[in-house]
């Protein structure tokens, strides 16, 4: 083990974010703070409940979700892209680091800053409404694997991504389809029954599902189901990019 | 033993002992083939002994570059392999590459960093706990202590090659690559950067390097190895490759054109060129005569006069072509 590099490059990219700090914690308050007051206030007052949650409640986890889906995939993705990018990548590959080392200094560092964002909004949500959490413990894991989660999605983005654009267009074609599709703002069960069937096979239902289950105690669809997606999700994702490192697509030529 | 790694695959790669006598690099069959198709190595063959200088010289897209970074990991050989004071580089790379520093041909570097920030980064990248008093020293060195706060992309380009340096040497490697060090350099810093050479040769690090000069690689290497079109095409001395390669031309410009060699100046090594109009005289510089004194008093005897007259170092690609042509004739006689 190469413990001294793996927390060298975790420092690297803390300092990276550091320099970035306030901007990248006001962004996502900003946009939290809009999305509950037309969402909460001007939609909510009309929408009242979704399964006896006040609705103001009920978006939190999918708010949650959707600005750490965003931030992930946007600073994990960045953080290896802009290596390659630059060419500094050489002395990555030229040191006495392995693949799995490598992954878990840059996702590492990466989901910090979305556990820190997850949390920053969870915080700000209290100014807006009264919210209770079922299952506090429960929610703070599901927070960090999902942060977890989607840095390795966006690592593997920034991996594969060969120009600024791509790096850009994926979250715009993935990320906001998905979460809006995926019941971040509503219950799936409010949909007819084909789209109910549909929207199953999109892997952020799970998580927003379980998410939603830690703090209210009830979901979409089962706990196991959404435990089972995550992990799934997660161990596709690392698999894929120890892939990438192992055989150095589009890292080495 | 490392996991993953069988009782009976140690046994049987008899780990070579890291003693004065293993090679600092021994490469054997290494080659390269880009996803373009080009064939960038040919299964090169390559020993450097310890504490030896190397330099290998060759023009443009002869796989310099292709061969210190499949070395070092940057790029993935096709075949063949290479051990690093007894490590191979592949199979056994953590060991390997803590004991190679590399300062690659590019200068790749973190815009925003500090200069002492991205030196300790690198040691750290290579698994050695941290020594201020070390860093300080290889910065004082380089001359880089004053702009240790400085922000890399404030410093200029030489600087930053010193940078590069510095953080290739953060680790205190054993085995040294520079590629192309004296690329875009001044005459101070290319100078400094030939006593550092030494420097490090005195401590015992090896090091390999490559560039486009003879005159860099005659100043600093041991030895040299001439690199055309992905194959090592010849490596020697660097005495007994300078003996070689010190050949200079001698063109004549003749009043009047001569249809045939004269029999008087026969004992002269000389070609007719440009329809009789040229006498061209190849010599080695090298040689304690050059006969070039005696060549123009027989002309003069003969009464052959010329107009003008220029002498012509060959040029290190003008090598190349020679050498290259020697090697084929060598193999199919
Ligand atoms: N990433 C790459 N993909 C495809 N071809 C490449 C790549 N890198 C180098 N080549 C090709 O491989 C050959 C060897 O290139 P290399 O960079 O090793 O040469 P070099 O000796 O270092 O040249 P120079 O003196 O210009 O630095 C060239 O034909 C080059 O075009
Ligand atoms: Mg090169």
């Amino acid at each position: 083990m190469n413990l001294l590099g793996v927390w060298a490059i975790y420092r690297f990219e803390m300092a990276r974010f550091g320099r970035t700090f306030w901007t990248s914690l006001v962004v996502p308050v900003i946009t939290t703070s809009l999305y509950f007051i037309v969402f909460g206030s001007a939609i909510g007052s009309r929408m009242t409940e979704i399964g006896g949650v006040p609705y103001g409640a009920f978006i939190v986890p999918g708010l949650i979700l959707l600005s750490m889906f965003t931030e992930s995939i946007g600073n994990a993705s960045f953080g290896i892209y802009m290596p390659k990018w630059a060419g500094t990548i050489y002395e990555i590959l030229s040191a006495p680091i392995s693949p799995l080392e490598t992954v878990i200094a840059y996702v590492g560092a990466a989901a910090t800053k979305s556990v820190i964002v997850g949390l920053v909004i969870f915080a700000t949500a209290h100014l807006f409404v009264d919210l209770p959490v079922a299952h506090p413990f429960a929610m703070f894991a599901f927070l960090i694997l999902m942060a977890v989660t989607f840095c390795l999605f966006g690592f593997l983005i920034g991996i594969w991504a060969q120009s600024f654009e791509q790096l850009q267009v994926i979250p715009l074609l993935v990320v906001y389809p998905l979460t809006f599709l995926g019941g971040a703002f509503y219950s799936i069960k409010m949909l007819p029954p084909l789209w109910q069937t549909v929207t199953l096979f999109n892997p952020v239902v799970y998580l927003i599902s379980g998410f939603r289950w830690t703090f209210f105690g009830k979901g979409d669809v089962t706990m196991a189901a959404s435990i089972g997606a995550l992990a799934l999700f997660l161990g596709l994702c690392l698999a894929i990019v120890i892939w990438m490192f192992r055989t150095g697509y589009r890292l080495k030529s | 033993m490392r996991p993953g790694q069988s009782l009976c695959s140690i046994v049987m790669t008899q780990p070579a002992p890291d003693t004065p006598a293993t090679p600092a690099l021994a490469i054997s069959g290494l080659a390269k083939t880009y996803a373009s198709g080009v064939v960038a190595l040919h299964a090169v063959d390559l020993t450097v002994a310890r504490g030896e200088i190397f330099a290998l010289l060759g023009p443009n897209g002869a796989g310099k570059t292709t061969l210190i970074n499949a070395v070092c990991g940057i790029v993935t050989p096709s075949g063949g392999s290479a051990h690093a004071l007894g490590h191979d580089t592949r199979t056994d790379y953590r060991s390997a590459r803590r004991l190679i520093g590399l300062v690659p041909q590019e200068l790749h570097t973190d815009a925003f960093e500090t200069v002492l920030a991205t030196v300790s980064f690198s040691r750290k990248l290579f698994g050695r706990s941290r020594d201020d008093a070390f860093i300080e020293k290889l910065l004082r060195d380089l001359t880089l202590w004053d702009k240790r706060d400085a922000k890399i992309m404030e410093l200029s380009g030489g600087m930053k090659r010193r940078v590069m340096i510095a953080k290739a040497l953060s680790h205190e490697p054993e085995l040294l690559f520079l590629d192309e060090p004296t690329a875009g350099v001044d005459v101070d810093l290319r100078r400094d950067m030939w006593e550092m050479v030494r420097g490090l040769r005195e401590r015992g690090v090896t090091i390999v390097l490559t560039t486009h000069y003879i005159e860099e690689a005659e100043e600093m290497a041991d030895r040299v190895g001439v690199i055309a079109k992905g194959r090592l095409i010849i490596v020697e001395e660097t005495r007994t490759l300078m003996k070689k390669l010190g050949r200079k031309t001698l063109t004549l410009n003749l009043a009047q054109p001569l249809g045939a060699i004269p029999e008087a100046l026969a004992n002269w090594n000389l070609a007719l060129a440009g329809d009789g109009h040229e006498l061209v005289y190849e010599f080695d510089t090298q040689a304690e005569a050059t006969g070039v004194p005696s060549l123009l008093r027989a002309m003069s005897d003969l009464d052959i006069g010329f107009k003008d007259l220029n002498t012509k170092q060959s040029s290190l690609e003008d090598i190349f072509v020679d050498l290259v042509h020697e090697s084929a004739a060598e193999k199919h006689p």
